[in-house]
């Protein structure tokens, strides 16, 4: 009954989060088109000759209609084909693989020191509420998380890399292979690791705190339950739902502050072929890019609401 | 597959030619450095590798080099090709793999002979070479961007002369031919060049190592390079698009050159021994462009009104955060045939106030477009909006679009920010002033103007030629339609034990961006 009822859950996700992509995609291709300048003019740049531009467009095939253009494109999608870079011809496949590793490196990173990190500080909080540990932890999380990413990441490189010499500045010259410089990870999962942690040990902080002040805790203790058994086999789950689709919206966050650390500590990442893709009008690397990240966006909030969904079947998850 | 689109890519910061300034660094070829050269750096050492960091293309970067376009590109260009002139400090045209150039009495036909240099893999540079690399780039289907500089060479009509020898046959008499084959992109490949990006071979002071578009290109010296091997043994080109990150890379010693840095930057370490920073003068021209066709600067008396409203320091401290000099409403402070000798022109609000009135444009409103496409243009916009109220002029200042700024500005409105990176005046005069000139944004269109063109290439004197020049300037400063009113410097950093970086190079010529005659101490 209850599996079943989590496969047409699941189903049901499944054929929306197609058609979330698809509007996305469209929605992308949509907004492209409506910037000011095609790829021609933004290509021309400070050299605007009218009869050099029309014959950029003419070698991009800009000069089709909107709507063919689109086709083409769709169709080739279906076969897996992300098409061509308008600004280079290369594969638009390429700069996605080649952009993936560094940043789902720095995405791993991050996730992999923000759960227990998040989790850890949000218990040691609750356990505490109301006392010195709990204000001093919710106040730093509160302040840091006050922080805009890029002040927090030139704040760190200027005293951790050029003060102190601990870590280098950036990871210039490193290319996609950083795992051989672990030193240079650190100052940008810091970064990436700022923000999210303070919501999700928040987060997870409320929810503990109305799990222990709930009654089935308050029984729980009455028949001699251990306290770190109440803690966390009764009332850390319930702060878990919460905390997995927190988690989930962090992994979308994580791929926009993904394109602020991967410039200010130059990797090169998805975020930095965005930015660029973006500036060059490079409408298939765009929409390449908005097909990959609106699916991993679906996956993900897929995954947590499944979670969720098992934890507290009964709260009705939205589809 | 990178060859699908030749000619395209990116947005230009070109501005190498054409728009942006830029300029680096450079070599001192044999004694002209006077930079940092104290104790025991002053004999070039041989070896190590120069890490030197630009804004670049990302995933997009080719290594083609007649589709550079930004300055990375035409660094990267610079290393591993030559081409058959290039731009002095003064930007005159210098032979490089061309040793001599004579025309025959018409100004229309002309000999070049090359010099004995090969290319990376031994083979000779032939007059074949050339006329491949030329027709390669003029091809009417691409669109690179050295096409338009090409244009008055009759490809079908030249040929090879002999191995070593070329007869260039162009369309009309031009004076001015050798700026032709200094021309931005027309660098030489061998005849048979295909595979850019994974193989290049050219006949440039270094040879081709590794390339990861957006990321890295690491070159090693070419030990029988015709103009003396590198001191450098090897040379790596990184991409970092963020200001801050190039400065922080330096400062932390993950490269030795940043180019590119904003002058608060420059103003923070400069003298304090941590980096070098050098300033390249003269690199990019700051103007306001005032369209002559239209009203109200149909009327000359409005133009020369804005020339004397301008406070030229003011704009200089302002919007370059003073790094730069004062401009005189003329295009190439400090460039071969520049007329520098007319009165620097100086803020006149009186003077204004009355040429206003005698034109009948008293309470004059007019709208100037900026947009955040290159520094300091919406600070100038904002500080001249300021000086002209004092003349009893409203501008009205709007903001347009980054990326389509240059396309905007040159068929609409009537006043705009402007800038533009060293080239030689009369590529200035050809490419924005005259009738048919294709990026002409103060429309300024007189016949008698052109003949005075026609008149400098087709006079064979040089003094006779500066003074046609002459003559062309005193026109632009008494009522042209560029307000030229400073020149930006272009700053870079180097690390301390970075020598032989040329200071006195504007962005562009030959010496900004060279690191054959660069060494570490």
């Amino acid at each position: 009954m209850r599996e079943s009822g989590l496969r047409s859950f699941v189903a049901r996700r499944l054929l929306l989060g197609v058609a979330q992509t698809v509007a996305v995609v469209l929605l992308v291709f949509a907004l492209t088109e409506a910037l000011p300048g095609d790829a021609a003019v933004a290509l021309a740049g400070d050299q605007p000759d009218p009869a050099r531009i029309a014959a950029i467009r003419e070698a991009m095939d800009l000069d089709r209609p909107v709507h063919e253009r689109l086709a083409d494109w769709a169709f080739g999608l279906l076969h897996g084909d992300f098409g061509a870079s308008l600004a280079s011809g290369r594969p638009v496949a390429r700069y996605i693989a080649d952009g993936f590793g560094p940043s789902l490196l720095l995405a791993a990173l991050t996730l992999a020191l923000l759960v227990p990190l998040g989790f850890g500080l949000g218990v040691l909080a609750a356990r505490h509420e109301g006392r010195l540990v709990d204000r001093l932890v919710s106040s730093v999380t509160l302040a840091v998380y006050a922080v805009p990413e890029f002040a927090l990441g030139v704040l760190l490189v200027t005293v951790f890399a050029l003060k102190l010499a601990w870590f280098p500045p950036t990871a210039v010259g490193y290319g996609t292979d950083l795992l051989a410089h672990p030193a240079a990870l650190v100052l940008p999962v810091l970064v990436l690791l700022a923000r999210p942690v303070c919501s999700l040990s928040r987060l997870v902080r409320a929810g503990m705190v109305d799990a222990l002040a709930a009654p089935y805790t308050a029984h729980a203790r009455r028949y001699g339950v251990p306290g770190a058994r109440v803690r966390y086999a009764h009332a850390l789950p319930n702060a878990l739902a919460p905390a997995a689709q927190q988690l989930a919206r962090t992994v979308d966050w994580l791929l926009c502050g993904v394109i602020v650390v991967e410039a200010l500590f130059v990797i090169p990442g998805l975020g930095t072929v965005l930015l660029n893709a973006v500036a060059e009008r490079d409408v298939p690397v765009v929409q390449g890019l908005a097909v990959v990240f609106g699916v991993l966006t679906v996956v993900l909030n897929l995954g947590a609401d499944v979670v969720a969904y098992r934890l507290t079947p009964r709260a009705g998850v939205a589809a | 597959m990178h060859e699908r689109f030749p000619g395209l890519r990116r947005r230009g910061f070109l501005a190498a030619t054409t728009g942006a300034a830029a300029l680096t660094l450079v070599g001192c070829g044999g004694g002209t450095d006077d930079k940092a050269d104290s104790g025991d750096g002053d004999t070039p050492k041989r070896g190590g590798r120069l890490r030197a960091a630009f804004a670049g293309g990302g995933a997009s970067e080719t290594l083609d080099p007649h589709l550079a376009n930004l300055f990375a590109d035409v660094a990267r260009a610079k290393a591993l090709y030559d081409k058959l002139a290039d731009y002095g400090d003064d930007l005159s045209a210098e032979p490089r793999l061309a040793t001599k150039w004579e025309a025959d009495k018409t100004l229309a036909r002309w000999q070049v002979t090359l010099r004995e240099a090969t290319f990376h893999d031994g083979r000779p540079v032939t007059a074949e070479d050339v006329l491949y690399s030329y027709r390669r780039i003029a091809d009417p289907k691409q669109t690179f961007r050295a096409k338009a500089s090409l244009e008055p060479i009759d490809l079908d009509a030249s040929r090879a002369t002999g191995e070593r020898s070329i007869e260039f046959v162009l369309k009309r008499p031009t004076a001015e031919f050798p700026n032709v084959l200094a021309a931005f992109g027309a660098y030489i490949v061998p005849s048979d060049a295909k595979d850019f990006d994974k193989q290049p071979i050219g006949s440039g002071p270094f040879r081709f190592v590794s390339f990861a578009p957006g990321r890295s290109a690491v070159f090693r010296r070419h030990d029988a390079y015709w103009d003396g091997a590198p001191h450098l043994d090897e040379l790596e080109f990184v991409v970092a698009n963020e200001e801050s990150a190039r400065v922080n890379a330096l400062l932390g010693g993950q490269i030795e050159y940043a180019h590119e840095l904003n002058p608060t930057t420059a103003r923070a370490h400069e003298g304090k021994g941590q980096i070098e920073i050098v300033r390249l003068r003269n690199s990019a021209m700051q103007a306001f462009c005032m369209k002559t066709d239209r009203a109200p600067f149909d009327d000359k008396r409005v133009r020369e009104a804005f020339f004397l409203i301008a406070d030229r320091q003011e704009l200089v401290d302002g919007a370059l955060s003073g790094a730069g000099v004062v401009g005189n409403d003329l295009f190439g402070k400090g460039y071969e045939y520049y007329a520098a000798d007319l009165p620097q022109r100086a803020q006149d609000l009186d003077r204004a106030r009355a040429l206003l009135k005698q034109a009948g444009a008293e309470k004059l409103k007019v709208g100037l477009n900026t947009s955040a496409v290159a520094a300091g243009f919406t600070e100038a916009a904002g500080i001249f909006r300021d000086q002209a109220a004092k003349a009893g002029v409203t501008i009205d200042v709007k903001m347009g679009s980054k990326d389509s700024y240059w396309s905007d500005i040159l068929d609409n409105g009537t006043l705009c920010c402007y800038r533009s990176g060293a080239m030689p005046i009369e590529a200035h005069i050809s490419q924005r002033l005259l009738t048919d000139s294709t990026t002409n944004a103060t429309k300024w269109r007189h016949k008698d103007f052109d003949a005075l063109y026609q008149q400098a290439q087709s006079t064979r004197d040089k003094t006779e030629r500066a003074a046609v020049y002459e003559r062309m300037q005193r026109r632009l400063y008494a009522e042209g339609g560029f307000l030229v009113w400073g020149f930006a410097d272009w700053i870079l950093g180097t690390a301390r034990n970075v020598r032989g970086v040329e200071t006195k190079a504007p962005a562009n010529s030959l010496d900004w961006a060279r690191f054959d005659k660069v060494w570490l101490a």
